[in-house]
């Protein structure tokens, strides 16, 4: 095994994992679909990556951040849906990027390049989702609660904005980290397909949480591995890997509900 | 005797520069089982966000002494959870009780121990409600907020829920507020009601005294017919 290659893996297994567990968090609180939002919000941040030679998902990370604050902030202003402010914030994001965005170069921004991954990036994104998962594995019982009722969490006497904050906090760690391993187009998938895979086969909550990290892990490591033997980016094999686990989870969701 | 443990002087609250409740003054005492009335855009669940801290007011809330509180918001029921992978055994988990301590209160809502690894959203209503009771049960609260905790469930199994809250009330010496617009619940288990109406009018007292036809027309705005336990009827 190439050294390229276990770099690569050791990013994508985190990522991956660490999405997907946040995503069973996403998932049951309908807000998967804002993964995608977000990843395109990455794109402006990943093209100044591209144009000043730095990491993809350093440039990211303060766009991930500014979407989620501004969604967050113009739910609570304006009392739209949240799926009519993440088209709001797709667009934008989108058409940001497209002014400035190397178009030559556009690849890794959209679809990824986890197989170049460095030293210090892979030290990243080992150290920014261990934190993260660690950090959403301390408050899931909390941030769930909340999920399920916000007035009954705050009479139980949980600070409903702060666990909100390290919720979103991880969300935009892990979006903006996702953007190195499936691009800016495809976040969404990685913390939406894996989690909702997991619901199909899972009987309980922690059945859920370990399947979902453990369909992100296997996406991951069978995507990188293919791409090295096809040639194909692995950002969309990760992803279809990710697809063809959901499909073999079908007939259990069925048998289940 | 039982002591004051809530006073509500001057209470207001205004949403979209709308007053919703405007001036209401009211005291529960320790062991009441005071059902909130009135009609939709009333301001009930207004109220008891207020009186849970979860909504800004003015006017003041003092609470005698501080008190635990359980609450069974409106709108929770087993379609909520439809689409979470949460057994009955999770939602207890979620407050970090072991799964003796969830069946003690599971039993005591008469449901059986073989519930708890069946998927909360899979429940049926009635269910689902008894079980959410056992949930708020498990932390010793000492003060119940109810509100609406029957539109889910049928009439049997409502009168069933009722009856059983009437009965844990009594064990655990509860105070209990419940917000309902059915007036038969008020009759069968209230000690106290508080009324409002969209015309910002309320009364407050024991349900038999109070509740007479021309403030029930009041609240209501229309004539309303209804009878009491005794069989008194009035409209």
């Amino acid at each position: 095994m190439t050294h390229q290659l276990v770099l690569s893996l050791i990013s994508g297994v985190f990522i991956a994992g660490a999405a997907a567990y946040v995503g069973t968090l996403m998932l049951s609180r309908k807000m998967a679909v804002v993964a995608g939002p977000l990843g395109h919000l990455a794109l402006p941040g990943a093209a100044l990556g591209l144009i000043y030679g730095f990491n993809l998902s350093l440039g990211a990370f303060p766009f991930v951040l500014l979407g989620i604050l501004v969604i967050w902030r113009l739910e609570i202003k304006t009392k739209l849906q949240m799926e009519a402010l993440t088209a709001i914030v797709f667009a934008t994001g989108v058409a940001a990027a497209f002014l400035f965005l190397p178009l030559d170069k556009a690849e890794a921004a959209l679809i990824g390049d986890i197989s170049h991954v460095g030293i210090y990036a892979t030290l990243a994104a080992v150290i920014l989702c261990s934190a993260a998962s660690l950090a959403i594995w301390r408050t899931y019982s909390k941030i769930m609660l909340i999920n399920i009722q916000e007035d009954l969490a705050r009479t139980e006497g949980l600070n409903v904005k702060l666990y909100n904050l390290i919720y979103l906090l991880s969300i935009a760690i892990i979006v903006a980290l996702g953007v190195d391993l499936v691009g800016g187009l495809m976040t969404a998938a990685l913390v939406a397909i894996p989690a909702a895979a997991a619901r199909n086969v899972s009987r309980n909550l922690f059945q859920y949480e370990l399947a979902s990290g453990t369909f992100g892990v296997i996406s991951a490591i069978i995507g990188i591995v293919a791409a090295v033997f096809t040639g194909l980016p692995a950002g969309p094999l990760v992803i279809l890997m990710s697809a063809v686990i959901f499909s073999l989870t079908i007939p259990a969701a069925k048998a289940w509900t | 005797m039982a002591e004051v443990l809530l006073y509500v002087r001057n209470l207001s609250v205004t949403m979209d520069r709308s007053p919703v409740l405007s001036g209401l003054n009211f005291s529960v005492t320790e062991g009441e089982f005071l059902t909130i009335l009135g009609p939709n855009g009333s301001g009930k669940t207004v109220l008891i966000k207020c009186l849970l801290g979860l909504l800004p007011y003015q006017g003041s809330v003092d609470w005698h002494k501080k008190p635990r509180i359980g609450y069974l918001p409106q709108g929770l029921n087993q379609m909520s959870v439809r689409d979470m992978p949460l057994t009955v055994m999770d939602f207890f988990t979620l407050k970090k009780r072991k799964r003796d301590e969830a069946f003690t209160y599971l039993s005591l809502v008469g449901l059986p121990a073989s519930i708890l690894e069946k998927k909360a959203g899979h429940l049926s209503g009635g269910q689902f409600q008894r079980m959410l009771i056992a949930w708020v049960l498990v932390s010793r609260p000492n003060v119940l907020f109810l509100d609406e905790p029957t539109t889910a469930v049928d009439v049997a199994g409502g009168e069933t829920i009722f009856s059983l809250l009437n009965d844990i009330w009594r064990q655990q010496n509860l105070t209990i507020f419940n917000v309902t617009h059915d007036l038969n619940i008020v009759y069968a288990y209230s000690t106290h009601v508080l009324c409002l109406s969209r015309l910002g009018h309320c009364c407050y007292g024991i349900p038999k005294e109070v509740l007479t036809p021309d403030v029930l027309k009041d609240m209501y705005a229309s004539d309303v017919k209804f009878y009491t336990h005794s069989g008194l009827s009035a409209g």
